[in-house]
């Protein structure tokens, strides 16, 4: 309890720099929920569907240049959360999201806050692969087109081909372009939804289990593609595995019942684990 | 005793086997601690006592339901002395047997009844209740006789739920043909006459004819009646009034569709669409007259005011109406392709920024369309095929023309006009109507097969 305690007091001195509301009781989080260069900060959130209170008091910051990987059983809320970053919660009806979110210190549940340009920044990539019924060149364009991002078709082709670079898909597709997206194998239907994502230049990727519909040689790729986009996005993947997550991470938040448990370096939380049901989940004792 | 009394006699025997057989094949597996020793449940052994208890006898019953008849009188005929039927043509010899089967059955009778005729009602009542106390005899011992064989049969290791499902298997199969063989009926009756009228009538003067006028001269005399079968006005007429109706149709079903869909909260959904298809079930005879007492009129006033002249009658106000009837199946066949559309082609569109309105245009309705597609080929084939409100507002003259103010006739009310009223059924005039319904059908029919063809495909796509 003391190793809490302290966390706490160290904390909320890290926490007046950012000007927030008064902090409540972090409740029962283990770890530093913060990250030295913040991208999206997230305090006090709390999630309601219904009666049903999904998230229970969370604060978990989103660094630059870093994967945080959020593990936990399921049910326990870990999804609902990412979904609260990118405001998709907002069309699930009777969803209520309280606390503070901010991106680059904006506050995104602020009225004045589109959640238009807010999806823009902050992109996602689903479960299950979701390319549209269209071209391969037509996904990827969607984005730029509906933002006005490009002025000509010469532009738009190399943001294309950029944003399939990117995602390591190009030189599998460079040859069928028009050919339609939801003919290609999983793995890159997948990869193509990044591509998707990234080519509205978003600040950061929410990834909500993206490999747990894959085989595990599409699987791979996906998590080198995920180390390599760190250079440039801060992302936020939500993942059953805890290979996964100890891969790909830095960071590692176990969520537990709509509680975050524990946070801190992913390496620290798989071999280390401060909480006892982190160590129990980690361990295999449920899950 | 009719053989209603007997069905019902054989249901209730079967209900007794079905009992026996439970019993017999509980019983034979030792009590009911033993029944998982039987192949099957105790109900199959039930169901299959059952069936060999009434199917063979219910068979019997219906093969001498149909049969008894023509072979009872064809004993009575034969007994007859030949010269009182020789000589008889067939419509005559026809009205001499019904005169047999009335008298039995002391009915009255047309004819004058003379001593051979009574003998041979006597004889026809006699034979009759004979036969029917053949197949009591018979089917009630082809049902005990069934019961006992299974009875005898019921045993642990009788495979009873294979033998009882290869019988549910049989009869669903000549239930489905039941209605596969109704179609077939129905489209050869209808190629046969049409090739009577096209011995007749050629086919080139037929499908490309400009006048139409069906009306035969009866007399040498008479006049205005040319019989020309030119069906191209009553193409065109269809046409046209099926243009009218889906350019109302289509737009505003799909807007409601995509409206009831898309942006409509659960709460107006759910009594907007029961409404919306509340016109589906409106009959089309009260569309009929609302097209020929309140549309037409108002049509014909509002023409009148802007200086046109229009008649009372037209395909404007046929097609408008129409259009109206066919929106309900527009908007709920659209709704459920929109809804089939999976939520996460709408997730994904809205993670990358796209407003509601821009994931439905470029997204949602691309994705959609195929299926639209096919909805409104289905709604079109509906429309060739609508009757009632053609019949009452947009008229009978067989113009040529692409004025949609002016009267107009369409093929359904053509078949109407031709069919109803005393007819001769082997004058061309009634014929052609079953060469316009064969058109009528081949139109539909190919459209059915298109819009059926896109809309499979289109569900492949995220299967």
């Amino acid at each position: 309890m003391n190793a809490i305690a302290e966390d706490i007091t160290r904390m909320t001195g890290a926490m007046t720099a950012d000007d927030l509301a008064p902090l409540r009781d972090f409740s029962g989080t283990v770890g530093d929920f913060t990250s030295p260069q913040a991208r999206m900060v997230c305090r006090n959130v709390d999630v309601h569907y219904g009666d049903k209170h999904a998230i229970k008091n969370v604060s978990l910051d989103i660094g630059r240049n870093e994967v945080v990987a959020m593990i936990g059983p399921s049910g326990c809320g870990k999804s609902t959360f990412l979904r609260c970053l990118n405001r998709m919660n907002d069309t699930v009806p009777g969803c209520r999201v309280r606390g503070r979110i901010t991106l680059d210190g904006q506050d995104i549940y602020d009225k004045q806050q589109d959640v238009v340009p807010l999806r823009a920044q902050v992109g996602m990539v689903f479960q299950k692969p979701n390319p549209f019924p269209k071209s391969i060149y037509e996904n990827v364009a969607y984005g730029p087109r509906i933002h006005g991002l490009t002025n000509d078709k010469i532009e738009l082709d190399a943001l294309v081909e950029t944003s399939l670079r990117k995602a390591g898909l190009w030189d599998e597709v460079k040859d069928r372009l028009q050919q339609p997206g939801t003919g290609l194998s999983g793995g890159q239907q997948q990869r193509l939804c990044i591509a998707r994502t990234i080519a509205v230049s978003p600040e950061v990727i929410l990834m909500d289990e993206p490999c747990s519909a894959l085989d595990p040689i599409a699987t791979a790729r996906i998590e080198e593609l995920i180390d390599e986009l760190r250079e440039q996005y801060s992302i936020a993947i939500v993942t059953h595995s805890m290979q996964q997550a100890a891969r790909v991470s830095q960071r590692t938040a176990y969520f537990h019942l709509g509680d975050l448990v524990e946070v801190g370096e992913t390496s620290q939380i798989f071999t280390n684990p401060s909480h006892k049901l982190t160590e129990d989940y980690i361990t295999g004792r449920f899950g | 005793m009719s053989s209603s009394v007997l069905l019902l006699a054989l249901l209730a025997l079967m209900a007794v086997a079905y009992y026996a057989g439970v019993k017999r094949a509980v019983s034979a597996a030792g009590g009911p601690a033993g029944i998982k020793h039987l192949h099957s449940l105790p109900g199959y052994y039930g169901f299959y006592a059952a069936l060999w208890a009434g199917l063979p006898a219910l068979l019997l019953l219906g093969l001498w339901a149909s049969l008894q008849d023509n072979f009872v009188l064809s004993l009575v005929m034969a007994q007859m002395s030949p010269d009182l039927v020789s000589g008889l043509s067939d419509g005559q010899l026809s009205l001499l047997v019904s005169d047999i089967q009335n008298l039995a059955r002391g009915n009255i009778v047309a004819g004058e009844v003379t001593p051979a005729i009574q003998a041979a009602a006597a004889d026809y009542g006699r034979l009759q209740d004979l036969a029917t106390l053949a197949l009591w005899v018979l089917a009630l011992a082809s049902g005990l006789g069934g019961l006992t064989l299974a009875w005898l049969r019921i045993a642990p290791t009788l495979r009873a739920r294979n033998r009882v499902e290869g019988v549910v298997r049989v009869i669903l199969v000549v239930f489905s043909s039941i209605a596969i063989l109704t179609t077939l009926g129905i489209l050869l009756s209808v190629v046969f006459e049409s090739l009577l009228f096209f011995q007749k009538v050629s086919v080139i003067e037929f499908f490309f004819g400009a006048e139409w006028s069906p009306q035969i001269a009866l007399r040498k005399d008479q006049v205005g009646a040319s019989g020309a079968f030119g069906a191209v006005p009553l193409f065109a007429g269809t046409l046209m009034v099926t243009l009218i109706a889906m350019l109302i149709a289509v737009p505003i079903g799909l807007m409601a569709a995509i409206y009831l869909s898309e942006y409509a909260s659960s709460q107006v959904r759910s009594w907007a669409k029961p409404i919306l298809e509340v016109l589906a079930g409106i009959p089309t005879v009260v569309y009929g007259f609302f097209a020929a007492l309140t549309v037409a009129p108002l049509i014909r006033d509002l023409g009148e005011g802007l200086g046109l002249d229009v008649s009372s009658e037209s395909a404007l106000a046929a097609g408008l109406v129409m259009g109206i009837m066919i929106i309900p199946f527009v908007s709920s066949l659209s709704d459920d392709v929109i809804n089939a559309v999976p939520q996460s082609m709408r997730d994904g569109s809205y993670a990358l920024g796209a407003t509601q309105s821009e994931t439905m245009r470029r997204v949602i309705f691309p994705a959609a369309l195929p299926g639209i597609v096919g909805g409104v080929l289905l709604a079109v084939s509906r429309a060739i095929g609508e009757t009632m409100i053609v019949v009452m507002a947009a008229g009978m003259s067989a113009n040529l023309t692409w004025n949609p103010l002016e009267s107009v006739t369409t093929v359904t009310v053509q078949i109407v006009a031709l069919l109803t009223g005393d007819q001769e059924f082997d004058s061309p005039k009634t014929l052609a109507a079953f060469a316009l319904g064969l058109a009528l059908f081949l139109v539909t029919l190919i459209l059915n097969v298109i819009a059926l063809h896109i809309v499979r495909k289109y569900r492949e796509q995220y299967e």
